[in-house]
């Protein structure tokens, strides 16, 4: 019923439109006074007032009516006392959504049969009302609207106002979802804050939740020392700086002073490719390819190599990383002005002399934002990691050995069907704000070099 | 500085100089060799993906004569397709491979004999009856679809000079296979099962329909909202945003947001759109969503980028002749950076198509055979595909995690190239 309500929306829109404007036509005709705007601008005019309130209310529908119809449900289970002691009104909900309407016992396939038949109602009566709430909002925008089209009605700033409103809604969007970031984030993870405390989290070295599945289990609460997580993070960001740092800028380097034409129009799309693909196929290559190798090679060398390290999964992400530090210290080594340069090389310096001593140190800001952000990236970098690094949290600075890493951990606690009032589940949530602000911080300090750097030629 | 005359201070010189100029050399030479190693890495990742993906395009079919056995296949005897879509096929496929080996003796070795055919034969045969009745009765000769150990060691990728307990064709099925191959029974064709079905626990049937739909459904959730509410975003804010603390706040925003780990935007996803407004799990309705958020950043960007590459004479001019602002942001100003902003668009949408953790967060991870028909159906995406493959143990879905990849980029070539084709033909006039 609601989804023909959604087909209805484009009609009612014609409709309106068509009304508004032959209304201003007519009025035109009929007496001799000039209309403020255009006929269509009261065409316009009146399909907001026609379309815009029902395309509220099934959007505040659409958003909202599941929960309502639930939190009714709930409701009337509560009060209809066919819970068990140990039941809890949600939990009946949540397997009846999940297509369990009968387990055992009489009582709990009573409730879930009361549950059904509730949600049915209530599915029934508040769609009623809200198609009549629709019929009503159309009928009476509509109507008013079209009542409202008089040839002193200044339409088309009425029109323009609106449309400016909307876009201004859009572009805040944009903080809508920060705002859902940081609120979502926060609140799981002060919830898990009640359950482990975060001295523990943030200094304790020991890093299982696997252990937490069970309330009554021994060592049921699990233990949530993330020291080991972010350790692991650390070393794979580490091995792949060590890659992508000095391989990002000397490749920067060559494009911006040595390269020909000819040369730059071939590299630089290439090193877009490697930015372009996919992080899953770079993680596939990491375990699949990389990893075995590294080990067959290590193994000769007398090494003991896991099939899952640090190594594989750095390597890769190094390499991946590259495009991102050339082509940002390209644009700092680019803005530095020319004439530093041919300043340079007029006392005699030559090419390599004058890039080292010089411009890399003119250009030193916008390259240090350059790694910062390329920190950052690989910090957040999930697929590589989930795919070539390993699940053990251990704290180890070998670069052999598999570790774990912060997206990783997150993965692992969130994939599949989770409570969510576990703290294995809400650890996760803990994991994501630290990475969000760790992140953010890298990102507003890479911002600051780059804006320092820009006054300083400007 | 007298004794330029000097000898020993001269060749001092010279050596320095030496030395710089090879200091130069040297420089220049990590320059180029920082390049190789970085290309060098890309070329050898398409070619082992080329290598391992390629095989999963073909297929191996062992071409037998079937006999369809009328009370067998059509079990009510009246050749409606109810009748016949309940009837036996494991038989008649089981019987063709009997009646060619006929050696074949005792249950251990009936079961290794049936082991060298897919159950996807059984499949084919039943689809090939429905479509003609009138074959029952009659004996045909139909291609059976071999298993995937079986279609491994047809390609030559089994080496059977491991011992037989170390590999998944035994030394009885090795030498079955031989005299099919050596009769020319084995005919190796295209694998059109990979682009039609959906995925599946045997290899060999496991196809990529699926993952490419629920590709498609996604990303057109993420482009019906990205795209206007990302134009309307940049229109605002290149054009009518009064310069206070709240749009600089937005832009901070959206700079910020271009930044943020893209495992976030699906803890966003879980903890909003699933548990709090109760959206279906693995649907790309809400995978869509997400990823909207995520590609939102770009859109805005590039879509600021390009209105601000609109000359203002352009904007002054229909200002002069009489139009409003907005008419002349909307009719002259929009139409002129549609282009640019479409290039943005695309290129946010090819990273999109390859972003799996935050679809992973959304429980886009779920093993399902089904194809998706609509935005609220479970699906899976083909990057997701790609990892799952990854990590499944039989060797075989290796070679179609490779062909996933090869199809994957080949999306993403198609749509880098429409965006660059879409710069040069609408390149800036002025």
């Amino acid at each position: 019923m609601i989804e023909a309500l959604w087909g209805l929306l484009p009609l009612l829109a014609g409709l309106g439109f068509v009304l508004g404007r032959r209304r201003a036509e007519q009025l035109a005709a009929e007496g001799d006074v000039s209309l403020n705007s255009l006929p269509q601008h009261y065409g316009q005019f009146v399909l907001l007032w026609a379309a815009g309130p029902p395309l509220a209310l099934l959007l505040l529908w659409a958003l909202s009516g599941g929960t309502i119809v639930e939190g009714w449900a709930a409701a009337s289970l509560d009060a209809s006392g066919l819970l068990g002691v140990d039941q809890r009104a949600d939990h009946v909900l949540s397997e009846v959504r999940g297509g369990l309407s009968s387990l055992d016992g009489a009582a709990l396939s009573e409730a879930h049969a009361h549950v059904e038949r509730t949600l049915d109602r209530a599915r029934q009566v508040l769609g009623l009302s809200v198609a009549a709430g629709f019929a009503l909002l159309a009928a009476g925008g509509l109507s008013w609207a079209r009542s409202r089209v008089t040839p002193g009605l200044r339409a088309r700033n009425r029109v323009e106002s609106a449309l400016r409103a909307g876009l201004f809604l859009s572009s805040c969007v944009a903080i809508a979802t920060t705002i859902g970031i940081v609120g979502s984030l926060l609140f799981e993870a002060i919830r898990f804050f009640g359950l482990v405390s975060p001295a523990e989290f943030f200094f304790g070295t020991e890093w299982s939740p696997q252990t937490a599945l069970r309330a009554d289990q021994v060592g049921s609460s699990g233990a949530f020392g993330a020291v080991p997580v972010f350790a692991g993070t650390l070393l794979i960001t580490g091995i792949a700086m060590a890659i992508s740092i000095p391989v990002g800028l000397m490749a920067a380097i060559q494009l911006a002073f040595y390269a020909g034409d000819r040369a730059r129009a071939w590299v630089k799309p290439l090193l877009e490719v490697i930015a372009g693909i996919p992080t899953v196929v770079w993680g596939a290559f990491a375990a699949l390819v990389l990893g075995p190798r590294i080990r067959v090679i290590g193994e000769s060398l007398g090494l003991d190599v896991a099939s899952e390290s640090a190594l594989a999964a750095g390597l890769v992400m190094g390499v991946m990383i590259v495009p991102f530090v050339s082509s940002l210290s390209d644009d700092a080594l680019n803005a530095v002005p020319r004439s530093m340069l041919e300043g340079s090389l007029a006392m005699g310096a030559t090419l390599s002399e004058t890039i080292r001593k010089v411009m890399v140190p003119a250009a030193l800001p916008g390259i240090v934002g350059a790694f910062l952000l390329a920190v950052s990236r690989a910090i957040g970098e999930t697929m590589i990691v989930v795919m070539a690094a390993g699940q053990a949290a251990r704290l180890t600075a070998n670069p052999f050995e598999a570790v774990t890493t912060v997206t990783v951990q997150i993965m692992m606690l969130l994939v599949g069907d989770q409570e969510f009032d576990s703290a294995k589940t809400l650890a996760a949530f803990a994991l994501g704000l630290t990475l969000f602000f760790v992140t953010l911080a890298l990102n507003l300090a890479a911002l600051s070099f780059v804006r320092r750097f820009r006054e300083q030629y400007d | 500085m007298t004794s330029s005359s000097d000898p020993q201070r001269l060749d001092r010189a010279d050596a320095r100089l030496r030395r710089r100029y090879r200091a130069e050399r040297l420089f220049q030479a990590s320059g180029v060799a920082a390049i190789a190693f970085a290309v060098g890495t890309l070329f050898l990742l398409l070619g082992t993906v080329v290598y391992q993906g390629t095989g999963a395009f073909v297929e191996s079919v062992a071409v037998l004569p079937v006999a369809l056995d009328a009370g067998a296949l059509d079990p009510d005897g009246d050749r409606s397709p109810e009748s016949l879509a309940r009837g036996n096929y494991a038989s008649p496929v089981r019987e063709a491979l009997r009646a060619r080996f006929p050696e074949a003796s005792g249950r251990r070795e009936k079961r290794a004999l049936a082991g060298l055919l897919s159950v996807g034969a059984e499949y084919d045969l039943r689809d090939f009856v429905l479509a003609h009745p009138e074959a029952i009765g009659t004996t045909v000769e139909r291609p059976l679809l071999l298993s995937d150990d079986a279609d491994l060691y047809v390609r030559g990728d089994v080496d059977v000079d491991v011992d037989e307990s170390d590999r998944k064709v035994s030394d009885a099925q090795v030498a079955w296979l031989d005299a099919l191959v050596a009769r020319g029974q084995v005919e190796r064709r295209f694998n059109r099962r990979l682009f039609t079905s959906g995925d599946s626990r045997e290899p060999e049937l496991a196809g990529l329909q699926g993952a490419i739909r629920g590709s498609f459904l996604t990303l057109l959730v993420t482009l019906l909202l990205s795209f206007p509410i990302g134009v309307a975003a940049a229109l605002y804010l290149e054009e009518f945003a009064p310069r206070n603390r709240l749009t600089d706040f937005v832009e901070v925003n959206i700079n910020n947001l271009a930044a943020v780990p893209s495992i976030v935007f699906g803890l966003l996803g879980l903890a909003v759109l699933l548990n709090f407004l109760g959206l279906p799990r693995s649907a790309p309705l809400v995978g869509g969503i997400v990823l909207a958020l995520m590609t939102l950043p770009t859109v805005i960007i590039a879509g600021r980028a390009a209105l601000s590459a609109v000359p203002p004479s352009i904007r002054e001019a229909a200002l002069g002749v009489g139009a409003s602002h907005v008419q002349a942001v909307l009719h002259h100003v929009l139409p002129q950076a549609l282009p640019g902003i479409l290039t943005g668009t695309i290129i946010g949408m090819a990273r999109a198509l390859g972003e799996t953790a935050p679809l992973l967060m959304i429980g886009m991870i779920a093993f399902i055979v089904d194809l998706p028909t609509s935005p609220t159906d479970p699906a899976t995406v083909l990057p997701v595909q790609i990892y799952l493959w990854s990590d499944a143990p039989e060797r075989a879905f290796q070679a179609r995690m490779g062909a996933a990849i090869i199809v994957l980029l080949g999306f993403l070539v198609v749509m880098n190239g429409a965006a660059v084709a879409l710069r040069r033909r609408f390149e800036s006039r002025y």
